[in-house]
C-alpha cells in the first residue's frame, strides 16, 4: 500500500455523510507525516501524565474535555506533559467542535512540526466518520479484470477470459436501464471484514469502455448520468465462459454456489456463452432472483417444495383409494 | 511462469496508443500476460486496464507471462518498451 500521510487525509474528496471538515491551523510542515494506523485515540490519559502504552502513532483527537484540560494544564504553567506528547511522533492532532487549542499549544506545535487539525464536526459525529473512512482507506484491496454493473441495484461482477464478451454483456445492460461502475480493472476493497466494495481504480478511466471494433467510449457522455455509479458493493460473481458440451452447467439453481473473494463469500455463477444465448437478459433475471432470495423466495428451492408436496398428496391420494373398504 | 523488469522510456508514458500496441501484442500470444505496477497487476489483454494503471515516464513494470508461449510473448512485449512504443 502507499503510504498515507495527513495531507492525504485533508485531500481526500469525501462527500455528505462522509466529508470530514478538516482544516489545518498550524504545523503544516508536518502534513507529510504518515498515519499507519486505522484507528484513533483520545489523548486523555497521556494529558494526565500517564505515557504507558501511549498510541502515539494513531492520530489524537481532542474534544471538548481535552481542550478543557489543555486549557487548564496551561493556565497551571504545567506544560511539561504537553511538550511531553509532541516527543511521541503523533500523526497529527485533531480538535472537534471547531475548537481552537491555546497559543502556547499552536507554538509548540509548529516547533515541532505537528500538524494540528481542526474540524467543524462534533467529537461524536468525527470519530464514527474518521474510523469510516480510515477503514476503507487501510482496506485490503485486490484489482480484478472484469465488469462492474448494478442491475436492479444488485451489483454483479462479471469475469471471464479477454473476449468472451464482457464489455459487450454490460454495454446491453446500460443500454436496458442499469448502471456501469468499471470496466476491466475493477478495484476491488473489503470493508469490515464482510463487505466487498468495487470501484474503478482512478476516476479518468472509470465510466470509459473499450468495445472491440469501436474503441475507447465514455459511458457518461453517451447513456447520461444515470447510467454510472461511483461504486457499488459486489452481490454476485458472474464468470462468463465459452460453451463446453462436456460440463455440467447448473440447471436447478436449487444448491448456491458460492465464491470466496478477500475472504468475503459470495454467490457466484457460471454461465456458458453461446451464439443465441441473451446473456444480458439472463444476468438481468440472476440479479432478480438474488433480490428475491433476499427477501427470503428462493425461486428453484420453492419450486422443489411444491413438487415434493404435490407426489407426496397424490401417493396419499392413491393409497387411500386403493385401501379395501373396511366399513 | 517468467518475469522481467521493463521500464517505460517514452516521455508520454503509457497513454492510450502505447496501450493498444501491448494489448494486440499480447493478445497474438496463448500465454497468460499480466503487467504489475506498486503492487497492482492487471490483464496486459486489456486495454483499459492498462491505461488505468496510470504508468508514467520513467516508472518500472514488472512484465510476466504464463503459457506456452510466454518467452516470446515476454520478448515481445519488452522490445515494445525497448522501442518507447515506436514514439519520439
Amino acid at each position: 500500500m502507499e503510504k498515507f500521510t495527513v495531507l492525504d487525509l485533508l485531500d481526500l474528496d469525501l462527500k455528505e455523510h462522509d466529508a470530514l471538515e478538516l482544516r489545518c491551523i498550524a504545523g503544516r510542515s508536518g502534513l507529510d507525516r504518515q498515519i499507519t494506523a486505522p484507528d484513533i485515540n483520545r489523548p486523555g490519559l497521556a494529558l494526565g501524565g500517564f505515557f504507558d502504552e501511549f498510541a502515539s502513532q494513531r492520530v489524537q483527537i481532542f474534544g471538548r474535555g481535552e481542550t478543557a484540560f489543555l486549557e487548564k494544564l496551561h493556565g497551571e504553567g504545567n506544560v511539561a506533559t504537553i511538550s511531553a506528547i509532541f516527543e511521541y511522533r503523533v500523526p497529527c492532532c485533531v480538535f472537534s467542535h471547531g475548537l481552537t487549542p491555546h497559543a502556547e499549544f499552536i507554538q509548540k506545535a509548529e516547533e515541532t512540526n505537528c500538524p494540528i487539525v481542526q474540524t467543524t464536526l462534533s467529537t461524536a459525529v468525527f470519530t464514527s466518520r474518521l474510523l469510516r473512512v480510515l477503514g476503507s482507506v487501510f482496506a485490503a484491496r485486490e484489482v480484478v479484470h472484469g465488469v462492474l454493473v448494478e442491475v436492479y441495484g444488485i451489483g454483479v461482477l462479471i469475469m471471464g477470459r479477454s473476449g468472451v464478451g464482457k464489455s459487450e454483456t454490460a454495454l446491453e445492460l446500460i443500454e436496458r436501464g442499469h448502471r456501469l461502475i468499471c470496466d476491466d480493472a475493477v478495484e476491488l476493497r473489503c470493508i469490515s471484514g464482510n463487505i466487498i466494495m468495487g470501484e474503478a481504480m482512478n476516476r479518468v478511466t472509470g465510466h470509459h469502455m473499450e468495445i472491440r471494433g469501436l474503441g475507447i467510449i465514455n459511458i457518461a457522455h453517451l447513456f447520461g448520468v444515470a447510467a454510472i455509479r461511483d461504486k457499488k458493493q459486489i452481490q454476485i460473481v458472474v464468470h462468463l465462459e465459452d460453451w463446453d458440451p462436456d460440463k455440467n452447467y447448473d440447471r436447478l439453481g436449487s444448491d448456491d454456489t458460492l465464491e470466496e473473494i478477500m475472504g468475503v463469500h459470495l454467490p457466484s455463477l457460471h454461465i456458458p456463452v453461446k451464439p443465441g444465448r441473451n446473456i444480458s437478459i439472463i444476468l438481468e433475471v440472476a440479479a432478480m432472483t438474488e433480490r428475491m432470495k433476499k427477501m427470503g423466495y428462493h425461486s428453484a428451492k420453492e419450486f422443489d417444495e411444491n413438487v415434493l408436496e404435490w407426489l407426496e398428496s397424490k401417493s396419499a391420494r392413491t393409497r387411500y383409494f386403493e385401501k379395501k373398504d373396511t366399513f | 511462469m517468467i518475469q522481467r523488469q521493463v521500464v517505460i522510456l517514452n516521455r508520454a508514458g503509457i497513454h492510450a496508443r502505447p496501450a493498444s500496441l501491448i494489448v494486440q501484442t499480447a493478445n497474438s500470444y496463448e500465454a497468460q500476460v499480466y503487467l504489475d505496477k506498486d503492487g497492482t497487476r492487471i490483464n496486459a489483454k486489456s486495454i483499459m486496464g492498462i491505461i488505468t494503471l496510470g504508468a508514467s515516464y520513467k516508472s518500472e513494470l514488472t512484465l510476466s507471462a504464463d503459457g506456452p508461449d510466454e518467452a516470446d510473448v515476454v520478448d515481445a512485449i519488452a522490445r515494445l518498451f525497448e522501442s518507447r512504443f515506436e514514439e519520439e
